[in-house]
């Protein structure tokens, strides 16, 4: 998801008998329901485990905002760039959230942001595929935005309390996001031309598996789920997420009267959801090492941005510092 | 010397006549700032008419260790509530 893979350090989750009292008395707290903030006592690898969830869950968000940007100043009409404009300011505030949330554990934002930086941190691999026509900002919104939703529901149910609250906030904002991106793929495919629909139609065919890898691999491959769900900082598994999201998405693109790129696709009646074929893992795999088609200009940008706005940030603290020794000169 | 903007905790009042409640947290270099960032991002959506911006480090909390010695002696002054009294229905409204 917008946090693939995070690790837990541990190799299997541990037995009621193996728990010292502290950690039993934390893993009560959490079933009955209990959230955790963040002066209470928490096991080193819930706290680690949440800093790297949350923080590659922020840096996503951050990085998220490059691909739209792309089109801000490239879109149809007015109202399309305003439209757009404010979706991906919005996801600077989710950003934003996002980071207070990890800070809360006791890490600094610039600390996180240097991890990013030097790659040590990573964010979703979806955000490193290109947006090459504007049906892609249609394609994104819809299905990226729309797989992020699927997984960002559940966790405003997380155990730990400001992640939760981040993500009711969130949450609030993610449907229009969703919605202003199947509007514009409403706009090409059912009152467009020829033209726009094909558009639209390539933009499904390139982003429907990467949206379907966002979920992070398969529940067998994946080797921390089982620790992250006892401490509910993961809710569904990765199969489950990407089941619900394929059954939803496929009505809507057919509404569309869009091609799901998928000849395997097929209504399995007794499991009541559709049958379709895997994302390639080894795609996935080489994306997430840095091999993407886009990763090497995504962190050339953040890292551009964060050092060409040094001065801005440096010069405003020492506007501050000033301002509060006259301040105190004044009294 | 830290170049990182110190972080606020942010208080919107929603509407005329409620409490301002804590909606967030984000980092500033300076009170002003702190209000126009938390204008730009707490208020998008007309969440609110009044912002307060407190520095974090200015807050003072209580500890979760104290919980009990500070919150468990209300439970039984039960006569602290209006429940506790019964009033004979001739009285009328209470
Ligand atoms: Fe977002
Ligand atoms: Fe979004």
């Amino acid at each position: 998801m917008y946090a693939q893979m995070v690790k837990t350090e541990a190799k299997r989750v541990k037995s009621r008998e193996e728990m010292t009292p502290e950690e039993a008395a934390f893993q009560d707290r959490i079933e009955a329901g209990e959230k955790i903030e963040p002066k209470d006592w928490m096991p080193e690898g819930y706290r680690r485990t949440l800093i790297r969830q949350i923080g590659q869950h922020a840096h996503s968000e951050i990085v998220g905002q490059l691909p739209e940007g792309n089109w801000i100043t490239r879109a149809p009409t007015l109202e399309r760039k305003a439209i757009l404009l404010a979706k991906v300011q919005d996801e600077a505030g989710h950003g934003l959230y996002l980071y207070s949330a990890a800070e809360t554990l006791g890490v600094s934002r610039d600390a996180l942001i240097a991890k990013l930086h030097d790659g040590s941190m990573k964010y979703s691999s979806i955000f490193n595929y290109p947006t090459l026509t504007w049906a892609d900002i249609g394609a994104v919104g819809w299905l990226v935005d729309g797989a992020a939703i699927m997984n960002q529901v559940p966790l405003q149910r997380t155990s730990y309390g400001p992640y939760s609250r981040a993500m009711i906030r969130i949450c609030k904002e993610e449907s229009f996001h969703q919605r202003q991106g199947y509007d514009i793929l409403i706009k090409m495919c059912l009152k467009g031309t020829p033209a726009q629909k094909a558009m639209a139609q390539d933009a499904l065919n390139r982003f429907w598996y990467p949206s379907l890898m966002m979920f992070g691999p398969s529940d067998k491959d994946s080797v921390h789920s089982a620790q992250s769900m006892a401490w509910k900082i993961k809710i569904n598994t990765n199969d489950e997420l990407r089941q619900k999201f394929v059954d939803q998405t496929v009505p809507q693109a057919e509404y569309l009267g869009l091609t799901v790129p998928d000849p395997d696709l097929t209504w399995n009646e007794d499991k009541g959801g559709y049958d379709f074929t895997e994302p390639d893992w080894a795609e996935f795999y080489a994306v997430l090492a840095g091999n993407g088609p886009c990763n090497r200009e995504r962190m050339a940008a953040r890292v551009a941005a964060w050092e060409d706005g040094a001065w801005f940030r440096e010069g405003l603290m020492a506007h501050a510092r000033k301002a509060a020794k006259r301040g105190v000169a004044a009294e | 010397m830290s170049s990182e903007w110190p972080l606020w905790e942010i208080f919107i009042r929603g509407q005329h006549g409620l409490n301002h409640r804590h909606v967030g947290s984000l980092h500033a270099p300076d009170a002003e700032m702190a209000i126009r960032h938390a204008r730009d991002v707490y208020t998008r959506r007309n969440e609110g008419v009044s912002i307060w911006a407190v520095k974090s480090d200015d807050i003072v909390a209580s500890a979760p260790s104290e919980k009990g010695p500070l919150f468990d002696p209300s439970n039984s002054k039960v006569y602290r509530h209006p429940t506790f009294f019964d009033i004979p229905d001739e009285a009328g409204h209470m």
